[in-house]
């Protein structure tokens, strides 16, 4: 078993505990894929509760992993009370950390959700709009990602047990595509989201041929009217005259495209609109 | 001797997602047991509508972060099937080597990490870590063959974002794939060392028939595509489901529970063991044999065991598979088949590693999804369990209140519910 270092942030070897909410527990399941590195981090903390890993369990931590969104008045409970307990809390992935698609539902009343999934019968089950973690208490630590980068993953645990910030990466992912030489999706005459999105994932989604679907969200400075343009412009050089030509989206089918995975009442898409030029 | 026992378990452990255990015994009487989920739904139903066939497929993966194979295959085939797109043999072959990767990886984190700790008097893995890392050793590197196999077809397991609406966005290179084969071959021994720890572990011991329900094939044990079968004796195309498969409301269940010949069913690695056992590889047949597990099985509790049995005949099938592909190699005009929107319905079941998982989507004309439905293995399951459940308790009233929770989580645990995935 590997060595244990001694933990500057909190002087003890700390307790951390996992949390989930409304997800499908893939960021816990893709942290244990981390192998080696898994166990190297369990030689520096003690892991006291996780309900799906465990059966042990306390009321005490410092730190807290949640994952998923909150959508329920009980959720809204369950996370303060973490948020009281814990030092440090960390979100893993997008759902807790921004939103994920379990917002789409937000666009329906709760009602009409409720009625399509378990029709007339759906008296005892309540549910809220969707919402990230971050939204209802204060995060130490943000991870992107559906599911979550596991590279990211490792930076932040070590940051956090070191006592160190961690700024999420805030260029696009098309920076992660050329320094891999990945061939541009643009090119092959598809839509692309990496232009905006948060990168950190390597490309993992364009390394594989595939269009960038957004899953980490949008990057703070994502500049939508210019993407809102480039794909909607009759004139445009030939990759983008192209790209527009084969899909001929409107503004409200790429803004549908971004609200897969960007949090619903905050994207406004009125504020890019094309200009004349 | 126990006379009073209020069990109540909220949010059982060591399993997928959230659900509690209710038992009341009053006077050595049995008043109430049962087995309910309270997971939060996500509205998968719902927010799928308006959307592009292209994003649906993506989105129904992320229903499940363990069986996300699964889930786009399922959603793959029945939006394929509305469209009219016919795959290539090659991309047929290649779906059906992801599905190995994700059935190994799902089956051996439930066999080892899930289930084995109360097998061993343990609350979890984690004292092992010291106790016998060996073990825990065993139990990453066969896992993680899994998640390894799914994601060198898959470009990822947890989400597999390179299986697309007719085909693959990248072609793959069987020269890459010895490696990979090379590791199947070498886990083998692994897998063999795991039969022989489950030939020294003892079960419970709880017996009941029950209706039990799998796709069936003609050429092969089936994950991928087959027939919807019954061990009642029924068989029918996956597209007339709706004629067999009921679902319902129930109370203290935000997951949606279902019949067909009888008012209970089982799904998942037990049902399909007792329906398609001659088609599981002959060393699987013969870990079956060790393991005294010849079908007919009704002991729920050797479901984990029956996981056990199907991981050997998937690494000897994606060993297989592989070889298949380097004979045959791979071709630039098989990884993608054309795909234009139209109208349409489509249905498709498969059988994810907790059993048998329908997809289905209407489409509109641009090829937007109008309505969906997804019946999930472990809702299939809760009324199984739930009837389990009734008939086991009474037979273990003497026994401590302790004991009674204990072999009633064990119990749930046997099913490997995925609780994320009932609920949706």
């Amino acid at each position: 078993m590997p060595q244990e270092a001694p933990i500057p942030r909190f002087g003890h070897k700390p307790q951390v505990a996992f949390f989930d909410f409304a997800c499908c527990e893939g960021c816990q399941l893709s942290v244990l894929q981390l192998e080696e590195k898994l166990l190297e981090i369990l030689g520096h903390v003690d892991v006291v509760t996780w309900r799906e890993a465990m059966t042990e369990t306390s009321s005490e931590y410092d730190i807290a992993f949640c994952e998923g969104s909150i959508t329920t008045e009980e959720d809204i409970e369950r996370i303060r009370a973490i948020r009281k307990q814990a030092e440090v809390l960390v979100t893993l992935g997008s759902c807790a950390s921004g939103g994920c698609h379990n917002e789409l539902k937000n666009q329906w009343s709760m009602d009409e959700v409720l009625g399509v999934v378990y029709g007339d019968d759906a008296g005892g089950i309540s549910t809220i709009p969707s919402r990230p973690i971050s939204a209802v208490v204060d995060v130490d630590y943000q991870t992107f990602g559906c599911p979550v980068s596991l590279p990211e993953f490792v930076t932040v645990v070590s940051c956090m047990l070191t006592g160190q910030h961690y700024e999420p990466p805030n260029q696009p992912v098309c920076v992660e595509c050329k320094l891999n030489d990945y061939v541009c999706v643009y090119e092959k005459g598809e839509v692309c989201l990496g232009p905006v999105t948060r990168c950190g994932c390597n490309a993992i989604c364009t390394s594989f041929g595939h269009a960038c679907q957004g899953c980490r969200g949008l990057m703070d400075s994502a500049n939508l009217p210019a993407m809102l343009k480039a794909l909607t412009r009759e004139e445009a050089h030939s990759i983008m005259r192209m790209v527009v030509e084969r899909h001929s989206l409107t503004e409200d089918e790429i803004a549908a495209k971004l609200r897969i995975y960007n949090n619903w009442p905050e994207l406004r898409m009125e504020e890019a609109q094309p200009d004349d030029d | 001797m126990t006379t009073d026992a209020n069990i109540h378990v909220h949010h059982i452990t060591r399993v997928e997602g959230h659900g509690d255990v209710v038992a009341r015994i009053e006077d050595r009487m049995l008043k109430e047991v049962r087995f309910s989920v309270v997971e939060a739904p996500r509205f998968f139903e719902a927010i799928v509508r308006g959307q592009s066939y292209g994003e649906v497929v993506h989105i129904a993966s992320r229903i499940c972060g363990i069986c996300a194979v699964s889930h786009k295959c399922a959603a793959l085939q029945a939006t394929e099937a509305a469209l009219g797109v016919e795959i290539s043999p090659q991309t047929d072959l290649l779906r059906r080597l992801a599905f190995h990767g994700e059935v190994l990886s799902s089956h051996l984190l439930h066999i080892y990490f899930l289930a084995a700790p109360d097998l061993l008097g343990l609350p979890s893995v984690m004292p092992l870590i010291n106790s016998a890392p060996e073990i825990v050793r065993r139990a990453m590197r066969l896992k993680q063959i899994g998640y390894d196999l799914a994601a060198m077809v898959a470009g990822r397991h947890t989400h597999p974002v390179a299986m697309t609406v007719g085909g693959f966005s990248f072609l793959h290179d069987p020269a890459q794939m010895q490696e990979m084969r090379a590791r199947l071959v070498a886990i083998l021994g692994d897998l063999d060392a795991t039969v022989e720890l489950f030939s020294t572990l003892e079960l419970p011991d709880f017996e009941r028939e029950t209706e039990y329900v799998s796709l069936t094939h003609p050429d092969r044990y089936a994950f991928y595509s087959g027939e919807l079968m019954s061990s009642e004796g029924d068989r029918m195309p996956v597209s007339e489901y709706r004629e067999a498969i009921h679902e319902r409301v129930v109370e203290h269940s935000t997951a949606k529970f279902t019949r067909w010949n009888r008012p209970e069913y089982m799904v998942g690695a037990l049902a399909r063991l007792n329906n398609n056992y001659e088609q599981l590889h002959p060393s699987a047949r013969e870990a079956a044999e060790r393991l005294g597990m010849q079908p007919p099985v009704h002991r729920p509790y050797a479901i984990t065991v029956a996981q056990l049995i199907e991981c050997i005949h998937c690494a000897h099938d994606a060993i297989e598979l592989i070889d298949e592909l380097t004979q045959t190699g791979t071709h630039a005009e098989e990884q993608q088949a054309p795909v234009e929107a139209r109208a349409g319905l489509g249905v498709a079941a498969v059988e994810a590693p907790r059993g048998i998982l329908f997809h289905e989507y209407e489409y509109d004309d641009e090829g937007k999804c109008v309505s969906a439905n997804h019946v999930i293995p472990t809702g299939q399951n809760l009324g199984n369990l739930n009837r389990d459940m009734l008939e086991f308790t009474p037979t273990i009233i003497d026994e401590s209140p302790d004991r009674i929770q204990h072999l009633l989580e064990m119990l749930v645990r046997a099913y490997d519910p995925c609780i994320s995935c009932s609920t949706h």
